[in-house]
């Protein structure tokens, strides 16, 4: 699975599946062939469903197409946020890989196409 | 008093107008300043030792005179030194162009640091070298390595800024040290209090990328406007003695500066957010927080600081052979099934007009390219659209060019042997860099500043230093 399974542009309505992207906003950052998205929930009060369901375990299903071989996730509460560092994404990394995008900086909207399903009282 | 840290740069290949309303607005508030050009990363050190291998004079920030002309001037009138690392691989040849653009300021000259000491290629066999946490590969042998350059830290750049330098050019050193470096001289912090190192480095962090963190890099339609982003303001960081900070921009720019656009930087290229290794201090920021306090305003306090790494990293650039790329386009009615049918007739081509172990990936551009794998796993699941608008796109990797060529060349002969309606061609072939990540002891960097030799300017106007005085050598920070 490497792409949204949902319809990006629905709004957030409970028992749904939504992009994250409708929750969250990411950024990408690279250093050889190890990628950092760090994902912040725009509204403090969708941070517990991002922990609930943007595990390590479906991080890394999200990006094993592209060789991943480890997702380790770094909570931040204090900024609503998390950081999820994955290894071994960037097939050889700026100077290495065949990939257009050899930073991976696209790859923060990968993650925000994850769908994510909110619970009734998380809207 | 608040020292204010401008940025005129974020990478090489950034906006050359945009340390401008950066001075300005220093200038307006008369505060003591300093403005940092940050234009290295991984891909800009390889790609500089590239052109320095093909011509001697090269290997520095090819934009340096366009990104400095602009505010030489104004920063030497005003006493606001500027640091960069954009000597690249070729600190000397940057220094070079500074001198000139000096010579035909108003002051006719500057002072200028120059950092020595990141450059370890002549070095490398003997010194102990372990591989960085999550490198994969092996040091290839000593005919194939160019170059090794170590990140250093802020001391150097210090000792630069003591010598008098109006003007500090280094290669490598890491980004965010250039901004600390000016704190520390400024504030005369020590190098064992962590937790105003931590802070220093994180204006660093959150200046190095320039509008990174003013709201370049951040717009997302619909979702996170961003007011007029065509003239973003590049941030000036704003730090007191004690290590607080405030992140803002000049007056009547564009961008912002919010909760959310300085999140999204604080985070940027971190892996453990409780140990941010940076060559000065480990930066915890576990307990960071980040306070809107006013319009384009944002503070950020909570940062800790843990003692200096014992290892500081180093990148490896090594011959990576020629790499090439081409490129067709298929548009209308069935187009990406003619793209699709071009990829197979490519693929099929290859396994046998070029060798086996030729390295080559294709991309749909329209349909799947940046988030596949090489393999084109998406472009087989991702749902296809009959119509449209899409670009092939082969890059091919090899040892030898003629392979490369060759491979190339079979994209070029889709025009008359491929599907119908292909058009558009393009393509182009470079000589790879490839770089490895290494870490090396401290004891084993010398790095130290001096004055850059300007005898051939009017050295009188440095009186009493002149040039190359006060060449001290210490341990890297």
């Amino acid at each position: 699975m490497a792409h949204a399974d949902v319809n990006p542009a629905a709004s957030p309505r409970a028992g749904h599946a939504v992009a994250l992207h409708r929750l969250a906003h990411a950024r990408a950052g690279d250093k050889g062939d190890r990628l950092n998205l760090a994902l912040f929930a725009y509204e403090p009060h969708h941070y517990d469903t991002l922990v609930e369901q943007v595990t390590e375990e479906r991080v890394l299903a999200l990006f094993a197409h592209r060789g991943a071989s480890r997702v380790r996730r770094y909570l931040m509460p204090g900024l609503a946020g998390m950081n999820l560092v994955i290894d071994d994404v960037l097939q050889g990394g700026v100077n290495g890989a065949l990939n257009l995008d050899g930073h991976g900086k696209t790859l923060s909207f990968l993650l925000l196409g994850m769908g994510v399903t909110l619970a009734d009282d998380a809207l | 008093m608040t020292f204010l840290l401008g940025s005129g740069a974020g990478f090489s290949g950034d906006r050359t107008d945009a340390a401008i309303p950066v001075v300005k607005e220093l200038i307006r508030r008369g505060q003591p300043a300093a403005l940092i050009f940050e234009t290295l990363g991984e891909r800009t050190l390889a790609g500089a030792h590239r052109a320095l291998r093909d011509d001697p004079t090269a290997g520095f920030e090819p934009l340096l005179e366009e990104l400095l002309d602009p505010v030489l001037d104004d920063c030497l009138k005003h006493g606001i030194a500027i640091l960069g690392n954009f000597g690249a691989a070729n600190p000397d040849g940057a220094c070079g162009v500074v001198a000139e653009l000096a010579a035909r300021s108003e002051r006719g000259g500057a002072r200028i640091g120059r950092v020595h000491g990141d450059d370890i290629r002549a070095r490398l066999g003997e010194v102990d070298l372990e591989r960085w946490e999550a490198e994969s590969r092996e040091l290839p042998g000593e005919e194939a390595l160019i170059s090794a350059n170590v990140y250093l830290g802020a001391a150097p750049l210090v000792e630069a800024l003591e010598l008098g330098a109006e003007v500090v050019v280094s290669g490598r050193v890491a980004d965010p040290a250039l901004f600390l470096a000016p704190l520390v001289h400024h504030f005369g912090w020590a190098w064992n209090d962590w937790d105003r190192l931590a802070a220093g480095m994180m204006a660093g962090h959150l200046g190095e990328c320039g509008a990174q963190v003013t709201g370049g890099y951040f717009a997302d339609p619909g979702c996170k406007e961003v007011p007029g982003l065509a003239r973003v303001g590049y941030p000036i960081i704003e730090v007191e003695e004690d290590g607080s900070l405030v992140v803002t921009k000049p007056a009547g720019t564009g961008g912002l500066v919010t909760v959310r656009t300085v999140k999204e930087q604080l985070l940027y290229e971190v892996h453990d957010p409780a140990n941010y290794l940076t060559p000065d201090v480990v930066v915890d920021l576990s307990a960071v927080q980040v306070e809107q306090i006013g319009p384009d305003r944002v503070a950020v306090r909570g940062i800790r600081g843990k003692p200096a790494p014992q290892r500081l990293k180093t990148t490896v650039c090594y011959e990576g052979g020629w790499q090439g790329e081409a490129e067709i386009s298929y548009a209308g009615p069935n187009a990406l099934a003619r793209a699709q049918l071009a990829a197979e007739v490519l693929r099929e081509r290859l396994t046998f007009r070029a060798p086996p172990e030729l390295r080559s990936r294709l991309d749909i551009v329209g349909h799947a390219s940046v988030f596949d794998s090489d393999a084109g796993d998406l472009q087989r699941s991702v749902p296809v659209a009959a119509s449209g608008d899409y670009r092939l796109r082969l890059a091919a990797e090899h040892v030898e060019r003629r392979w490369v060529e060759r491979a190339t060349q079979e994209l070029l002969a889709l025009y008359c042997a491929g599907p119908a309606g292909g058009g558009g061609v393009r393509r182009q072939f470079q000589r790879r860099v490839c770089t490895a990540s290494y870490l090396v002891r401290r004891s084993d960097v010398e790095a130290f500043a001096a004055l850059f030799d300007t005898t051939r300017f009017d050295t009188t106007l440095f009186e009493p230093n002149t040039a190359n005085e006060g060449r001290v050598a210490h341990g890297a920070r």
